[in-house]
């Protein structure tokens, strides 16, 4: 059992490297963009969500205008008040959870 | 005396001064003037005791000095020991400054740090004594008037006058110096009013109304979003994710086969749909229905011929027969291009296919395979272009989607019409062992031991070529290579020179498989095994042009038919060296075509313009029916084909267009079914067969008159034998009755 389980773990952690958008208001193209630089933040600093959230904040910043707020972790809740079209909410890597949004 | 002048002069001098002083300055006035008196008074001259007394003339005896810089006592010879170079040496710079007088001055600039400080400290003093300063005026005014007063008195207290006079002084010039001391500071206060002229006003002005303005903006739209992130959820959702996609992977997958079973039509207009872009995709199929529908309305009186109309004329007309021309089908880019190839799908009897190309050695340039339906003649279903000309094609009977093709450049293609590109599946390269020639025939043959698609070419460099589809790649082995027997020559060091032959067309036996014929270009025809690669089977000296076209009858095992640029066409017993029929039509014959549904009728077409029908039952020597089928008189006609169940044929002209007739009912006759009874006794069937037809071709010659005869007798029922074929268990040949009765002495020999 604990080898297939194993076994299981090594094949859930292998298969689900894709950004898995659960819910986003963002229009296609600003989606897009944002989902791979999370891609890129969180490959980049798989050890430091941190670092990873504050990369993606600062670059967001950088691209859509001030004041976004990055939420990186493998368990939290949370309640947000956002400006619509400026949100998303994805998981990544299998145990990562990426909430981006914009409220000024 | 001029001392005594000069002393005059400066007493007499103050006088003046000291009156007018009193006069105007009022308060120091009269005290100085009497001290001025007093002192020009007591004067006398004083003469320094050592005074040289001098006469007149000595005083003005004139001394001329001049007066220079250098100092006449300082001493001009110092010298100062130089340790340096251990002498003496004298030094040339003297000092010649002299001090005569020095006095230490009591005035201290303000600039200084003394006098900045004094100056500190008069402010503070003066604003203590401001007061003071203010009160002193009066003082003094009341002082002067006081003095004023006195002035008329007498000089009694003269020398009490003196005294208050020096003390006077002494304060005045206290004043002043206190006044000397406060002037510098006065500039640093404001300036004094005059109480005199002086009236103060003040106005005021209207201000500015002030006024707020505000406005508001509506705030970005927000909303509340909320959720959960832990490890379980997102577990499930990426599980989720992949079932999904599992999902649809599989979903594409059953489609494949299920669509193919079940909307082979449909998905024929699929894949001409998605050779379109995506935004059209969407309205083809609709687009197609109604373009459909349109033709139908168009050319419903065509379609209303097509399947009801009945030449009635046929019955007066003595076996002849009409061809009613229906459809034609041309497309705009294929105009200038010859019809080089026609086949019918196996599948889909209403769509065929047609290569364009052109049969001028000196004019080849592009090709075109277009797929035209009956049910849309005005626009091709499939078009695909190619930059050589397209000589042959055939479709394959198991997989209709799959043409191959043959180019004049001596390439073969297969073409997929499933996929949407305009280029072909597949296609021989030069590396491939491609034809040099132009491939004049091309031929599906059923599939290899391995299952692999294969079909054959033949080509003017004399190869027949089997190409197989294996693993996506056109494999090929050449079959046969056409030499000229009797040909060859004695090249220097035994080498063999063949002259090839030519192949031009060739068809494979229906039953007997390894069994083919090949047409050449010299006029010969080959019969040739597919095990054989060295030799032929027989050799048919069959024309003396090019063969255009050979093809096996699809019923009787035997015979086979031929055509050529030499204006006719042969009908053949392949294991006789003669033809049976020789029918000359007076112009090049471009192709020939049995009828699928009688074995006795087939089709010629020639470049006159004209197509002939034969029936041999009904008239051996000429065609029953001889119609030109092209607009114009110059286009000829190069190839022809039937329809596999409907009644009727197309064929095509060397301007590119297609055109379909119906065959009236006389063309179609269907032979009737055959009688067991008749054939009684019937069972050697190989030996007899050859037999037969020997006996018929003989019998032509005689028999024809008796045959026309029974012919327009109409009653042919009786005179018919059914030939039965082992395989098929089907009426294949009819033979008419002379052969049948030359026939039963033979075999009952």
């Amino acid at each position: 059992m604990g080898e297939e389980g194993k076994k299981d773990d090594a094949d859930y952690k292998r298969l689900q490297t894709f950004p898995l958008v659960r819910h986003s208001d963002m229009p296609e193209e600003m989606r897009v963009e944002t989902m791979e630089l999370c891609v890129t933040a969180c490959e980049k600093y798989s050890n430091n969500n941190e670092s990873a959230a504050k990369m993606i904040k600062e670059t967001m910043d950088k691209k859509f205008g001030s004041s976004w707020h990055v939420v990186i972790g493998e368990g939290f809740g949370f309640e947000i008040t956002h400006e619509v079209k400026n949100l998303l909410y994805l998981y990544f890597g299998g145990t990562l959870a990426v909430c981006v949004w914009k409220c000024s | 005396m001029a001392p005594k002048t000069a002393a005059r002069r400066m007493s007499g001098i103050p006088q003046p001064t000291a009156r007018t002083t009193r006069k105007r300055d009022e308060d120091t006035g009269p005290d100085v003037g009497e001290g001025a008196d007093e002192w020009t008074q007591a004067k006398t001259l004083l003469k320094p005791p050592d005074q040289l007394e001098l006469t007149e003339a000595e005083l003005k005896q004139e001394f001329t000095r001049i007066l220079t810089a250098n100092n006449p006592h300082a001493p001009q010879n110092i010298v100062r020991f130089s340790f340096k170079e251990g002498t003496y040496k004298p030094i040339s710079f003297v000092d010649q400054l002299a001090v005569h007088f020095s006095l230490v001055g009591n005035m201290i600039p303000k600039d200084s740090d003394e006098g900045r400080r004094q100056n500190y400290r008069a402010e503070m003093t003066s604003e203590s004594s401001q007061e003071d300063m203010e009160v002193q005026p009066s003082e003094a005014e009341g002082g002067e008037g006081g003095e004023g007063g006195k002035e008329g008195e007498p000089k009694e207290a003269e020398s009490q006058g003196e005294v208050l006079a020096a003390e006077e002084v002494a304060e005045g010039e206290a004043e002043v110096e206190v006044e000397e001391v406060i002037t510098p500071k006065k500039p640093t206060e404001r300036k004094l009013t005059n109480q005199f002229n002086f009236n103060e006003r003040a106005s005021q002005t209207f201000n500015s109304p002030l006024r707020d303005r505000e406005c508001q903006m509506e705030p970005p739209p927000r909303a509340t979003f909320s959720a959960t992130a832990n490890q379980w959820e997102i577990y499930d959702a990426y599980m989720y994710e992949l079932e999904k996609q599992e999902k649809t992977k599989e979903m594409e997958k059953s489609k494949g086969p299920v669509a193919k079973k079940t909307g082979m039509r449909t998905r024929r207009k699929m894949t001409s749909l998605e050779s379109q872009s995506d935004d059209i995709t969407k309205v083809t199929q609709a687009a197609k229905i109604v373009e459909r529908m349109v033709n139908q309305n168009t050319y419903d009186d065509i379609a209303q011929d097509f399947k009801y109309y009945e030449d009635a004329a046929d019955e007066y007309r003595d076996q002849e027969g009409t061809l009613l021309p229906l459809w034609k089908f041309q497309y705009d880019k294929a105009k200038r291009l010859a019809v080089t190839a026609l086949c019918w799908n196996p599948r889909y009897k209403d769509l065929f296919a047609v290569g364009h190309g052109s049969y001028d050695f000196m004019k080849q340039n592009r090709g075109m395979l277009l797929l035209y339906t009956l049910k849309n003649p005005s626009f091709p279903e499939y078009i695909f272009s190619s930059e050589c000309g397209i000589m042959c094609l055939d479709m394959h009977v198991n997989h209709p989607y799959l043409v191959a093709v043959g180019y004049y450049d001596g390439n073969v293609a297969i073409y997929n019409l499933k996929k949407p590109q305009s280029q072909p599946s597949y296609k021989s390269s030069a590396k491939l062992g491609k034809h040099s020639e132009p491939v004049w025939q091309v031929r599906w043959q059923k599939d290899d031991m391995d299952n692999n698609l294969n079909f054959f070419s033949v080509s003017s460099d004399g190869r027949i070529v089997s190409w197989t589809l294996v693993k996506n790649e056109l494999m090929h082995t050449d079959i046969i290579k056409l030499n000229v027997e009797g040909t060859t020559t004695e090249g220097p060091e035994e080498l063999n020179v063949y002259t090839i032959g030519c192949g031009t067309a060739f068809d494979f036996h229906k039953q007997i498989d390894y069994l083919f014929l090949v047409g050449t270009e010299e006029g010969k025809i080959y019969k040739c095994s597919k095990t054989y690669s060295s030799q032929f089977l027989d050799t048919f000296e069959a024309h003396n042009m090019a063969v255009d076209a050979v093809t096996w009858n699809p019923y009787h095992s035997k015979v086979f038919m031929s055509c050529s640029s030499d204006w006719t066409v042969k009908i053949w017993d392949h294991t006789i060296k003669k033809p049976m029929f020789v029918y000359d039509l007076n112009s090049a014959v471009g192709d020939i075509a049995w009828a699928p549904y009688s074995s006795t009728v087939f089709a010629a077409v020639t470049t006159d313009g004209k197509a002939h029908v034969f029936d041999l039952v009904i008239n051996k020597y000429e065609a029953i029916c001889n119609q030109p089928v092209v607009a114009k008189k110059k286009n000829k006609i190069t190839h022809v084909q039937f329809n596999a169940i409907h009644p009727i044929i197309i064929v095509g002209d060397d301007r590119g267009q297609v055109t379909c007739l119906k065959l009236s009912p006389n063309l179609r006759k269907m032979p009737k079914d055959y009688q067991l009874g008749n054939s009684g006794g019937w069972n050697g069937e190989g030996r007899a067969e050859g037999r037969e037809i020997k006996q018929g071709a003989i019998s032509v010659g005689p028999g024809e008159k008796r045959n026309a005869e029974r012919d327009s007798g109409k009653r042919r029922e009786g005179r018919w034998l059914a030939w039965l074929s082992p395989a098929s268990q089907n009426p294949t040949f009819f033979l008419p009755c002379p052969v049948q009765r030359a026939c039963v002495p033979s075999s009952g020999s």
